[in-house]
């Protein structure tokens, strides 16, 4: 069969565009079936694959800075291909990376609720399934067919709307091509987000927008090479395939753990 | 010393007489022995016939449809009715869209072409179609990687059902819900052809023969995510 170069999915935020409106969050959960409650107020306890979480600069009033901060998977790919924090846990083989599209798939049939991988995941990025979903009467027929719907016990997370890939590649075969254009494979998040924050692309693609921003260097690890770019608890070397883009030098150290009076390279 | 020698020979002595009994009762052994071989009879019975036609349920589809009759009837073959979408998506079970373009009225004097069309064509009703080849909601299946990629044939996971002259029945398990194709006609899973099963070692199978690409790091075969979702 021919040899079909491999992918490197990942996405940067824009920090400085996010408004925080919440719009990612929404359009994640009704695209993937993402189950909700009627009482939500115990956060410990929902479920959502994308969330806005909010930083300040903790600077009185006039200073006061506020910086809105999307989370979905980072996809790790870690110092060797695969070795992500979740992947490498897992006793179930639930979870795995693949080399083709650098996705950190997640196999709920094949969960048995263990949460190792919760325990090794530094961004909570994934959530545990603590009761069935319960659909508002007549909702269950608007739910998407291409995502199957998650039961109570298994853990779940953004999977970069893999089904959207599945379904592009489809219309490519159907035309008689290989490959994907940039456009025809974006996750619900990018498309939905109204400031345009979010890029979403191929990091192996120099063609891609995400490349020409995020600039990784994949002999470091994906590095990037913009001093503008970082990415979250990159020390800790999980080396993620999400970049957040901020000219605020506060938000960059926030992002990376930086003690107060640490200096940044 | 001597006390042990003395159990170990009176025990010997025991299993000596026992054994002289049973040779000498041969109606008692032979009863046994009989029923042990009709138990054991009875329970293969049971395992291999009783439960597996308590285990499925029969139903008939509700229009009797031939293939073997349409397949000499349309011009494309089995894309006439079973063709993709432009979108990449696969149209697997015809709509009435489909057999109405030649069935808006009764051809010929089939009376089961004659329940068609007025219980269906004439009401506009979709036709209920049970579907063999069903499979759970996890499963991503792509017909347009299988057909137009990797250039297989529909015969392949299908069979021959272009030469059916009837739809065969369609037997559901009554603990899980799915088609007894999906299982296979072999209780104990045994397969002649490539067709006769459509459980996930059969993909699995197949996936691993084809060469793909080493692309999962866990399991050093496809990726997960290429067939679930």
């Amino acid at each position: 069969m021919e040899q079909v170069k491999d992918k490197k999915f990942g996405m940067v935020i824009d920090l400085d565009k996010c408004t925080g409106c919440g719009s990612c969050m929404v359009a994640c959960m009704s695209e993937n079936n993402v189950p909700f409650r009627e009482d939500e107020t115990d956060k410990l306890l929902s479920v959502a694959w994308m969330r806005v979480y909010k930083m300040t600069n903790r600077k009185p009033y006039p200073d006061t800075e506020v910086c809105y901060f999307p989370r979905p998977c980072m996809h790790c790919e870690g110092q060797h291909s695969g070795h992500s924090p979740c992947v490498s846990v897992c006793p179930a083989v639930a979870t795995d990376y693949s080399t083709a599209t650098g996705i950190v798939s997640q196999i709920y049939t094949r969960c048995f609720g263990c949460r190792y991988c919760m325990a090794a995941c530094p961004y909570h990025a994934r959530v545990f399934n603590w009761f069935d979903p319960v659909w508002p009467h007549g909702m269950e027929k608007s739910l998407s067919p291409d995502v199957s719907v998650r039961m109570r016990g298994v853990v779940e997370k953004c999977s970069f709307c893999y089904h959207r890939y599945q379904k592009a590649m489809e219309k490519a075969y159907v035309d008689g091509r290989k490959e994907l254009e940039e456009n025809e494979y974006q996750t619900s998040c990018t498309q939905a987000c109204p400031a345009g924050a979010i890029t979403f692309g191929d990091l192996n693609n120099t063609h891609h927008e995400v490349y020409k921003i995020a600039q990784p260097d994949h002999k470091h690890h994906g590095k990037s090479k913009n001093p503008k770019v970082f990415r979250l608890l990159e020390r800790l070397g999980t080396n993620p395939k999400v970049y957040y883009l901020s000219s605020r030098k506060w938000v960059r150290q926030l992002g990376d753990n930086y003690r107060p009076d640490e200096i940044m390279k | 010393m001597s006390t042990l020698d003395d159990q170990a020979k009176e025990s010997t002595d025991e299993a000596a007489v026992e054994s002289t009994e049973a040779i000498q009762d041969n109606g008692t052994g032979g009863y046994i022995i009989l029923f042990f071989i009709l138990g054991f009879i009875a329970s293969l019975l049971v395992g291999w016939i009783a439960f597996p036609m308590a285990l499925y349920s029969k139903k008939e589809q509700p229009v009797a449809f031939n293939h073997a009759l349409h397949m000499d009837e349309v011009e494309n073959g089995c894309e006439s009715c079973h063709f993709f979408r432009d979108d990449g998506s696969y149209s697997g079970v015809p709509k009435l869209e489909q057999c109405i373009e030649c069935h808006e009225e009764v051809q010929g004097d089939n009376e089961n072409e004659a329940h068609f069309v007025s219980e269906y064509v004439e009401k506009e009703r979709e036709v209920p179609w049970l579907i063999y080849s069903k499979q759970p909601d996890c499963v991503f299946f792509s017909h347009a990687a299988h057909v137009l990629k990797a250039k297989m044939d529909c015969v392949t996971c299908h069979g021959p059902v272009g030469e059916m002259e009837s739809l065969p029945v369609y037997e559901e398990n009554r603990i899980t819900g799915y088609s007894r194709e999906v299982w296979g006609k072999n209780i104990a899973g045994l397969k002649k052809n490539s067709w006769d099963r459509m459980k996930m070692d059969d993909c699995a199978d197949c996936h691993k023969e084809s060469n793909n690409k080493v692309t999962s790091v866990q399991t050093e075969k496809d990726a997960c995510f290429v067939c679930h979702k």
